[in-house]
């Protein structure tokens, strides 16, 4: 600990901290443009100079380099600072004579016109050489540098020309002072485009995420861009997230692990996907902002999104008129046929959202009202008293104007007429689909799906959790389309039926197992690469293939493929099967339409 | 039996899991389908042995269905439909060996969520077969015995 005295202050500091580290970090203000916590110091813009005094001598140092020394007496505002720094000012005034927070600190120094003459009134680089320290420390893309000397000096990559050395990222864009830098796109930019614009690389899912915890997108993150970029070369780029976390919680070496575990059952439950409405050209979406799913209408009137909370079009304006649209790819035979069962209460919640918020007015068009839970009718009620206009049809399309208004048509099936409504915001209540990688899934758990695309349950009335695999149970959307408390109904009830076969501790196996008559076993071991489960070893001290009953699941390939007909499947066996055969077609056709009466 | 009243029988062997499903359910949907079809319930097809087939034609069918899951990855048992994908080629060779038509066995994939297809598998075949007139290897063999 050494301890200084900043304009008269007595102030205890760190060893190695600079003397505008101190300052700052006790609040006192230093005017500069060059310094930032995340770069090391340059001392380049020379605003942040102060009065030092050590030993009975004093100098004007700039605060930013000058490293705090026990006993140092700093003056921040001095005369002979003050004087110095409007100098400095008045310099770099004239040489930027048009950039915006330039002409502010001049003017807070009493300055209002540049002092000395100026031949370039457009010049916005005040050469502080942040951008080149960022794309070198921070980016390590080493791209930005200074060129020339004197006068001539500048800032630009290597010959002033384009470099695919470049990633992009615009670091130097954000870092720059006086916005003089520049990117020109030719490729897609490094960070996504969200539909609610853009995001850093590291961000928490939702306000709501378990664990409530930031993860990184390395795809966007410019240090795991720089690892893939240069092949593993550059593996040190950006560590800014990490050099500003306090609880040192950021570890860049983290990897997706693959856990591998034995378990007794497993629960499905992989959810759905949000179908893409734009999909279907009537619906215009992705052609106006102002046309949103009902999950990004979410995102914008969480308190957490873009807006605080606040229902705005994309301009910032309040919307005056909003149509919500229902069964936008749901009960329509050129998408997904069936009720994607709980939009018609989102939407509802949305409307009643936008009534509450904005005070707009609110179009839902419908073509049936499914309010099917406890308590929902009672909120659809709630909701027309609160004054929204429910059209009774589907919303054929939606149209952009010029003038960017958005004009909705659809029919009115109670009215019998084609009707039209011009709002400011569409929100689309679009469809849910089975995962695109459903399939995977099931032919991992040997699952079947229903034609709509989500996992089949063992019955449709009778075993709504249980799948035609013991032990593999489906929780949730991964079965059907359902709304929350459904949902948590569903899950508890997969999970109850996950413990109660865990609690059993045995089980009790299916009797449909193939056995191998050791008599008759040749030993030409045709079946054990058939068999699926492995079930079937070979015994050489017998001489003989023998089945494992308890892997055994009794599909009886080996029994159809055994050329000697040594192996039985129990429940299935050969003779049973041509008894089936020969009592089937034993009794002529004739008697058999006596004997059901509905052959003729 | 002339063409006109004919009415062919027909042995379906289905797989447990996914063409049996189908049937049950377009059963249970009160589906139209002719009922001419009986159905042998196996696990797997790749449990029918090219021997059920033979049996059922030499016991009078007039004609055969062997349906379960579809390949890739439909089959409970993982790869059981791909044994049936193999052998159901020989099958058919054998069949037209003995002379009989090849209109009158039929093999494929019908999963458990398409009662529809089998609906009208089943009504298809049956017309086919009957448009191909009874086989008659029952009584042919019988008279060859005595």
């Amino acid at each position: 600990m050494i301890t200084i005295n900043i304009n008269g202050q007595e102030i205890q500091a760190e060893e190695g901290q600079t003397v505008l580290e101190v300052a700052r970090a006790n609040g006192i203000e230093i005017p500069t443009l060059c310094y930032h916590p995340l770069l090391s110091p340059y001392g380049a813009c020379r605003l942040c100079t102060v009065e030092i005094a050590q030993r009975g001598r004093s100098s004007l140092e700039a605060s930013c380099t000058y490293p705090a020394a026990d006993g140092l007496v700093v003056q921040t505002r001095s005369p002979a600072v003050l004087e110095a720094r409007k100098l400095i000012l008045g310099l770099l005034f004239s040489r930027c004579p048009s950039v915006p927070i330039v002409q502010d600190l001049a003017r807070e120094h009493g300055i209002t016109e540049p002092p000395f003459p100026t031949d370039t009134p457009d010049e916005n680089c005040i050469l502080c050489g942040k951008c080149v320290r960022t794309c070198h420390e921070l980016v390590k893309a080493c791209v930005l540098n200074f060129s020339e000397r004197g006068i001539e000096r500048r800032v630009g990559p290597p010959f002033l020309e384009k470099t695919r050395l470049c990633i992009g990222c615009g670091a130097c864009t954000i870092m720059c002072p006086t916005a003089a830098v520049e990117i020109v796109l030719e490729k897609e930019a490094i960070y996504k485009e969200k539909p609610l614009g853009p995001t850093s690389a590291i961000w928490v899912p939702s306000l709501q995420a378990m664990p409530l915890v930031p993860v990184i997108d390395t795809d966007s993150c410019i240090r795991f861009r720089q690892n893939d970029r240069s092949e593993g070369e550059i593996t040190d780029a950006c560590e800014a997230c990490q050099m500003v976390c306090e609880a040192n919680a950021i570890n860049f070496d983290q990897q997706d692990e693959i856990l591998e575990l034995d378990v007794g059952t497993v629960i499905v439950a992989t959810g759905f996907e949000m179908w893409d409405p734009a999909q279907l050209a009537q619906y215009s979406y992705g052609e106006s902002p102002n046309i949103i799913t009902g999950l990004e209408f979410e995102r914008l009137s969480n308190s957490g999104g873009p807006t605080g909370g606040e229902i705005l079009l994309a301009d910032g304006r309040k919307p005056e008129r909003v149509a919500i649209i229902h069964c936008v790819g749901s009960r329509d035979h050129s998408a997904h046929e069936y009720c994607s069962r709980f939009c018609c209460m989102y939407s509802l919640k949305q409307a009643h959202l936008v009534r509450d918020k904005t005070g707009a007015e609110v179009y839902e068009f419908y073509m049936d009202m499914r309010t099917f839970g406890k308590g929902y009718e009672e909120f659809y009620e709630r909701v027309q008293e609160e004054g929204v206009t429910f059209v009774r049809g589907r919303g054929a399309e939606v149209e952009v104007l010029n003038d960017g208004k958005l004009r909705v048509k659809g029919e009115d099936a109670d009215l019998g007429k084609l009707v039209q409504a011009d709002v400011d915001m569409v929100v689309l209540s679009t469809a849910i689909e089975a995962p695109h990688d459903a399939d995977r899934i099931a032919s991992l758990f040997g699952l079947s799906r229903t034609a709509d695309g989500f996992f089949a349950e063992a019955h449709p009335k009778l075993r709504p959790v249980e799948t035609n695999t013991d032990g593999v149970f489906l929780a949730g959307n991964a079965q059907g389309p359902k709304d929350v408390p459904d949902t948590v109904g569903h899950a508890g009830a997969a999970a109850s039926m996950a413990l109660a076969l865990l609690d059993k501790g045995e089980v009790t196996i299916s009797p449909q197992v193939a056995v191998v008559d050791e008599k008759l076993c040749s030993a030409c071991k045709t079946c054990i690469p058939l068999c699926p489960y492995t079930a079937i070893s070979f015994i050489e001290e017998d001489n003989v293939a023998r089945v494992n009953e308890a892997l055994c699941k009794g599909c009886g390939t080996c029994v159809a493929a055994c050329p000697a007909g040594a192996i039985a499947g129990r429940h299935f066996t050969t003779e049973q099967i041509m008894a089936q055969i020969e009592g089937l077609l034993r009794m002529p056709v004739e008697q058999l339409v006596e004997v059901e009466g509905v052959r003729s | 039996m002339n063409g006109t009243n004919f009415e062919p029988r027909i042995v379906g062997f289905l797989c447990n899991w996914c063409t049996y499903a189908a049937a049950d359910t377009a059963g249970i949907s009160r589906m139209e389908q002719p009922p001419n079809v009986d159905v042998i319930r196996v696990m797997c097809t790749g449990r029918v042995d090219p021997l059920f087939i033979l049996k059922a034609f030499a016991e009078g069918a007039d004609g055969v269905i062997v349906s379960g899951c579809h390949p890739p990855g439909d089959c409970h048992y993982n790869n059981g439909n791909y044994k049936t994908f193999r052998r159901m080629p020989l099958v058919e060779a054998l069949l037209a060996q003995y002379g009989i038509e090849k209109g009158r066995f039929h093999w494929g994939w019908i999963s458990g969520a398409e009662a529809l297809k089998w609906a009208r598998l089943v009504r298809d075949f049956t017309e086919q077969v009957r448009g191909l007139g009874p086989l008659d290897w029952k009584r042919e063999l019988e008279s060859k015995e005595d």
